[in-house]
């Protein structure tokens, strides 16, 4: 394997506490290493910022609605379908990316990982057969949890070692990485047309309130000690006034321990943020929440999240929180896909266009942006558009040019056609917080790592990590005043290294390197009621037998096992 | 001792059970009995065992006639012919594995080709309806869990997936639906009385070619507002009366099929269902889907979708995009209007199923057909391939009609030195490959 | 006006996809610029002067350019497509996607055109002198914005799904269109001289379609209200006014319910 010196690069770094000292990275087999023999490979990186691969925590990228999106929307790849010349495959879609732009385009920006952010057990192969074909990044992808009826039905009798146990089937079954919950209770309601708004109303006929899942859920996934913590999208998601429900289910945290042999501090990731924090009653009073929840998860050490930022893009929402998908085709009136998944979940999809010229989703995009520049702990919030449903991935360069230049933004908010209602419902004019690069380092590479429980080998550039490295076109010396040059800096990596392997070199994709599939195998004692149970609901109620369930290890060529013994819990 | 196969998944049509049984010889090249499928099913496992199977590709002569080539003839002959074509026909995919489609789709970017499935003469129809109204669906545990009103819309499952009713839309008892069918209501919409209405509660015969009409008295029914005497045939009283009770339904489905994608109008029979099946979720918990034929035309457009973002009919032929119009780059027109210059068949029997207008012209063309047996479409062909069977002698990725996708099994050896579709593309891929590379393509 | 002529020398043994056919594309540039612009059948691109003598040159913009179009087009798609200002005119039938998304200029077809032609029109006046095939003035598929202004007129027969998703500009058909005409119209305006098959104005939420034949079948969710008497397209006649699709959501105004309208020439 070739053997690499990255000389002179501005290097950023949060392991190690580098903010932008000029140092050489070495990089041999795959690795990063203290010193390189003569024959290393050169890669001038003066006046360029080096950092380690960033993580994406939270993107709907592979799997059974994601690609209802893409087929029901031919539009979205109308005029857009291409090739560059090389070794690409065509590349479409504006909002759903194809799997080879996927992959090609969180590359070119200089991402190694992406987490898939609910994958339906029964739908595991479909999940798992479009990783397979995303070129070039590592992925993993979360099984939902919060409306599975055997949750339901062990969480309803406290029984956590029966939810545990569970939990690490499906994730044996599904190559699962963690705990997802979505609109925990609500989807399950939604069977029935129906939903839970607040954590504390009852799931119809399993009469278990959505606070006592996501209670249940973290203590089984610190039972597990699993690398990452429950990773919740909350009940409310999108309604004016939600910012309540969003501090009522962050405070079920309190006085939980996160226990785990992975550097993880947090309890609960609570993603896509921006969406669960809104005062106000209806659409016409709407405002702003962010800094009373920003305030909250300030003070609570151990909490993580994600911001979900809104980029003023027609773009495609989709989400297994299905009756908000409902209710959000009941405004807009654009075409809806559902799918309810049996004992599981469900999903829904519907197009939207945030206009600029809206008032609200104008606001919803300032409250993006406050809930990042709010933060006090960048090692605990972390950089996304919970693609696509705020906006799609390829937006972040703009996303960090708005969080990095006050006058970027500010020319974005002042130009709005209703800026002074925006401006009045939002905190946003007047922060002149600008997020510097390490600060970007931390919130999308560092942070994201920790809060996976990959700290140990991913997210940093200290020696005996993967050499997963980005250098990007950005002189921290000569930081670039205008936005529009950030945006096309982070747009395009001046390489990426990815398992120690040149990948993209000046926005091209030279290599696809070797992708794999990360998932946890969590060992738990035996249990004969959980199998006796598992049993039963195959032979009753799964409309498939319970020995065609798993998915084959064909499906993923190369796994990244990471292995969890919970038996002595 | 004969061994039995257990959870084996049939491989005909889009209910995809899963529960088959199948008897083994113990040299594991003999299947010797079928348990659980319907009648179709136990056909596709049992025939394994009849005389007669074509084991090597066959080259058209001159004088009509058919003869034996090896695997390497064919595959040269038929790289050959998709690098030289302009615009090449790839049609079929519904018969074999996703990952075998895989390889088709990159084979199809190379050189030039329009990749399409067997539901540009099927559900196509129902997917345009989707790609314009997007569908309120579910998966069919939910169907046997949860649902009290089953509707039956100009299809009919006895005949063509036999075992549906009773694996999850009229007799299951679920969770929810511990009566079973004596739970259920059961409606039947068609233009004749079909072995399905016979179990039907209500049987609506419905005037041909007037779903459409139908469907917007029942939406128009929903919001109160007036009706003329009768709509295809059937009287107002009767529209407002179903219309009422499907309000008061905990959970209906609506499955639908050929009546509404091939009778006037087409696509847009089955939007205004979709549209019907959305409003009644202001009043209740509906939903709707397509009882989709083939075993995995479902995985087909689910592979299309992942890798270019359209279910069906996708045009690479300029190599650097992916483009999709029902009408233009369809199967059956491009075949009327001349606009391919050959025909590559996988997986399927246009021969039998197209218009005769298109074979007549697709006959004309340089043709490679991809099939375990003779049928109408390789005897039009240049060149046939025989290859195993994907469900019964290798396994494969497969969707469900309701999009749950489930691995197939190989249950018994294909005859000897005989290509599977994955084997057979990734040969002729790389010869594509070669040939390429010498004319610096 | 600079005018270029296309004088076709050679039909197309597939069907030649003209994406550069239009006046944008011509601009600024010479005859022998324009000739060498690539044309496509499939993975070979070829250029322009294989299939058209050009003689020429173009005005500096799209405005100052007029394209007239000699020989025969029947297999010719994406004429004038996209076009944003200037002049087309084609003395042939033309295939697919002719004038699709153009939203400024003139465009004269002095044939017949086929399917998929006048697509998501925003602007500019389509003139067909012959029949058209299937969508005509429609979205692309799945789109829900469909022609939303110029005027496009049709001399003579128009087949299904006219104007699907329709949400402003004008379409009129002095033919007979077949069926399913205004689908999912949410604005703007159809006027059909000849007959009407069936399925006119289904799932209609907001628009006006006026027919001077007859109906075969009328939407069950539509129902007379009025009768009036109105100018339209020049002809001044009694009209029964339905109103609907009953079936469809509508908006409001005022509280008021604000539904699709389809007169019918008594």
């Amino acid at each position: 394997m070739s053997e690499y010196i990255i000389k002179n690069g501005h290097v950023f770094d949060p392991v190690q506490g580098i903010k932008g000292d000029k140092k050489d990275i070495c990089v041999k087999d795959g690795k990063i290493i203290d010193k390189v023999g003569s024959g290393a490979k050169i890669i001038d990186a003066s006046g360029k910022t080096v950092m380690a691969g960033a993580l994406e925590i939270h993107a709907h990228v592979a799997g059974p609605k994601v690609n209802a999106g893409r087929w029901y929307r031919p539009e979205d790849k109308h005029f857009d379908s291409h090739k560059t010349a090389g070794i690409t495959r065509i590349e479409g879609g504006k909002s759903i990316p194809t799997v080879f732009k996927t992959g090609y385009e969180y590359a070119r920006m200089g991402f190694t990982f992406a987490m898939e952010a609910a994958m339906p057990p029964l739908y595991a192969r479909h999940v798992h057969e479009e990783i397979h074909d995303t070129p070039i990044i590592d992925e993993a992808a979360l099984p939902v949890f919060g409306n599975n009826w055997f949750i339901l039905e062990y969480l309803k009798n406290q029984e956590i070692e029966n939810t545990a146990a569970y939990i690490a089937w499906v994730m044996r079954q599904t190559k699962g990485y963690g705990v997802k919950v979505v609109n925990p209770g609500g989807t399950e309601a939604w069977a029935w047309g129906l939903n839970c708004l607040t954590i504390h109303d009852p799931v119809p006929y399993f009469e278990i309130t959505p606070a006592e899942i996501i209670k249940g859920l973290m203590a089984a996934n610190e039972y597990l000690g699993l690398p990452h913590s429950m990773h919740i999208h909350q009940n409310d998601l999108g309604n004016p006034g939600n910012y309540q429900t969003t501090i009522d289910t962050l405070k079920l945290a309190e006085g939980v321990k996160a226990t785990n042999n992975f550097g993880r501090d947090q309890v609960m990731h609570s993603t896509h943020i921006q969406f669960h924090s809104y005062k106000g009653t209806n659409w016409g009073d709407f405002e702003s929440g962010a800094k009373e929840v920003m305030d909250y998860v300030n003070k609570q050490k151990n909490l993580t999240i994600d911001t979900g930022n809104v980029t003023l893009d027609e773009t495609t929402t989709m989400t297994a929180d299905g009756p908000f998908e409902h209710h959000l085709h009941g405004l807009n009136h654009l075409k809806w896909f559902n799918v309810d998944v049996e004992l599981e979940t469900a999903a829904g999809v519907v197009p939207f266009i945030y206009d600029p010229n809206n008032a609200v989703f104008a606001s919803q995009w300032a409250v993006g942006l406050e809930i990042a520049l709010y933060a006090k702990d960048p090692m605990r919030c972390f950089i996304t558009t919970d693609h696509p449903n705020a906006g799609p991935f390829t937006r972040y360069p703009r996303v960090y040019a708005w969080l990095m230049s006050e006058k970027y933004r500010n020319e974005r908010l002042n130009s709005f056609k209703k800026a002074d209602k925006v401006i009045s419902a939002t905190n946003l004019s007047g922060m002149d917080r600008e997020i510097t690069l390490y600060e970007l380092a931390q919130m999308t590479r560092a942070g994201p790592a920790k809060a996976l429980g990959l700290s140990k080998d991913y997210g940093g550039l200290k020696v005996g990590m993967n050499a997963d490295i980005a250098i990007y076109n950005i002189n921290p010396d000569k930081f670039p005043s205008d936005g529009a040059a950030i945006e096309k800096a982070f747009a395009q990596v001046a390489y990426l290294f990815k398992d120690g392997k040149i990948c993209v070199e000046e926005g091209k994709i030279v290599d696809m390197g070797k992708k794999h599939t990360f998932w946890v195998d969590a060992k738990v004692k035996e249990n004969k009621q959980v199998m006796h149970d598992v049993r039963e609901k195959f032979l009753r109620y799964y409309s498939v037998n319970e020995n065609n369930y798993s998915v084959p290890e064909s499906y993923a060529p190369h796994q990244h096992i990471i292995s969890v013994d919970a038996t002595q819990a | 001792m004969p061994k039995e196969v257990t959870d084996v998944i049939c491989p005909f049509c889009g209910t995809l059970c899963d529960d088959l049984i199948i008897t083994v010889s113990d040299d594991n090249k003999t299947i010797l009995g079928v348990k659980n499928a319907c009648a179709i099913g136990a056909e596709k496992f049992n025939h394994q065992r009849l005389p007669g199977r074509v084991k090597r590709p066959r080259m058209r002569q001159a004088d009509g006639t058919y003869k034996e080539v090896s695997y390497d003839e064919a595959i040269d002959w038929t790289a050959n012919m998709l690098v030289k074509s302009r615009k090449t026909l790839m049609y079929g995919w519904a018969s074999t594995s996703c990952q075998a489609m895989s390889i088709g789709h990159d084979i199809a970017e190379k050189v030039g080709g329009i990749v399409d499935n067997c539901a540009t003469v099927c559900h196509g129809s129902s997917l345009i309806a989707i790609e314009d109204v997007g569908v309120p669906s579910c998966t069919l545990g939910e169907v046997k869990n949860r649902a009290d009103r089953v509707i039956f819309w100009g299809c009919n499952p006895a005949h063509a997936h036999p075992r549906h009713m009773s694996r999850y839309s009229i007799f299951p008892r679920g969770f929810f639906t511990v009566k079973g069918h004596k739970g259920r209501k059961i409606y039947c919409v068609d233009c004749r009385y079909t072995d399905t209405a016979k179990c039907a509660d209500e049987f609506i015969q419905v005037q041909q070619g007037y779903d459409y009409e139908l469907l917007n008295a029942f939406r128009t029914a929903a919001r109160g507002e007036v009706l003329p005497d009768t709509v295809g045939g059937v009287p107002k009283e009767k529209i407002y009366e179903i219309v009422e009770d499907l309000k008061t339904a905990r959970f209906g489905i609506i499955f639908f099929g050929m009546g509404l994608t091939h009778t006037m109008g087409r696509n847009h029979n089955i939007d205004i269902a979709i549209n019907l099946t959305r409003d009644m979720n202001d009043y209740t918990k509906f939903a709707i889907m397509a009882m989709r034929g083939h075993w995995n035309v479902t995985g087909s457009g689910q592979v299309l979708g992942w890798q270019y973002g359209f279910p069906y009919a996708v045009d690479l032929s300029r190599r650097d995009q992916a483009r999709h119009q029902t009408g233009e780059t369809t199967s059956v027109d491009l075949l009327n209007r001349g606009e391919v210059e050959a025909c590559f068949y996988i997986a399927t029997d246009p021969g039998a199923h197209f218009p005769i207008d298109a074979m007549i012209k697709s006959s004309k063309k340089p043709t490679v057909t991809v099939d375990p047996h003779i049928n109408c479409t390789t005897e039009i062909s240049d060149i046939h391939i025989p290859v195993a069977m994907v469900g019964v002698e290798v396994g494969g990725c497969a969707y469900r009609m309701d999009n749950v996708p489930i691995e197939t099994r190989k249950v018994v050896d294909p005859p000897e030195g005989m290509l599977t579709d994955e084997e057979l593309l990734t040969k002729i891929n790389q010869r594509v490959d070669e040939l390429l590379a010498k004319g610096g393509a | 006006m600079n005018t270029v002529t296309l004088t076709v020398k050679k039909v197309p043994e597939l069907y030649l996809e003209c994406e550069k056919v239009n006046p944008d594309a011509f601009a600024g540039k010479t005859a022998d610029q324009i000739a060498k612009l690539p044309g496509y059948q499939g993975k070979e691109i070829s250029t322009l002067g294989d299939y058209f003598t050009v003689t020429g040159d173009a005005g500096a913009t799209a405005a100052d350019t007029k394209i007239v179009i000699n020989g025969d087009c029947t297999k010719m798609k994406y004429i004038g497509a996209k076009m944003t200002a200037g002049e087309v005119v084609v003395n042939s039938t033309t295939d697919m996607y002719t004038g699709s998304w153009m939203t400024g200029g003139k465009l004269l077809i002095k044939g017949d055109v086929h399917s998929f032609c006048g697509l998501a029109m925003k602007g500019g006046e389509f003139i067909i002198e012959g029949d058209a095939g299937n969508y005509l003035g429609a979205a692309y598929r799945g789109d829900w914005r469909g022609m939303s202004g110029g005027v496009l007129r049709i001399k003579g027969n128009a087949g299904s799904d006219v104007a699907t998703f329709m949400t402003g500009g004008e379409l009129i058909v002095e033919g007979d269109v077949d069926i399913h005409i205004g689908t999912h119209m949410e604005g703007g305006k159809i006027i059909v001289k000849g007959n009407a098959n069936r399925r006119v104005g289904g799932q209609l939420v907001k628009g006006e379609i006026y027919v001077f034949g007859n109906i075969n079948v009328m939407m069950p969710g539509f129902k007379p209200v009025n009768e009036v008497e109105l100018d339209v397209d020049g002809t001044t006649a009694k009209f029964t006014e339905y109103v609907g699709d009953l079936g469809e959501r509508h908006p409001k105004r005022k509280g008021e319910t604000v539904y699709g309208k389809l007169f019918l020439k008594q």
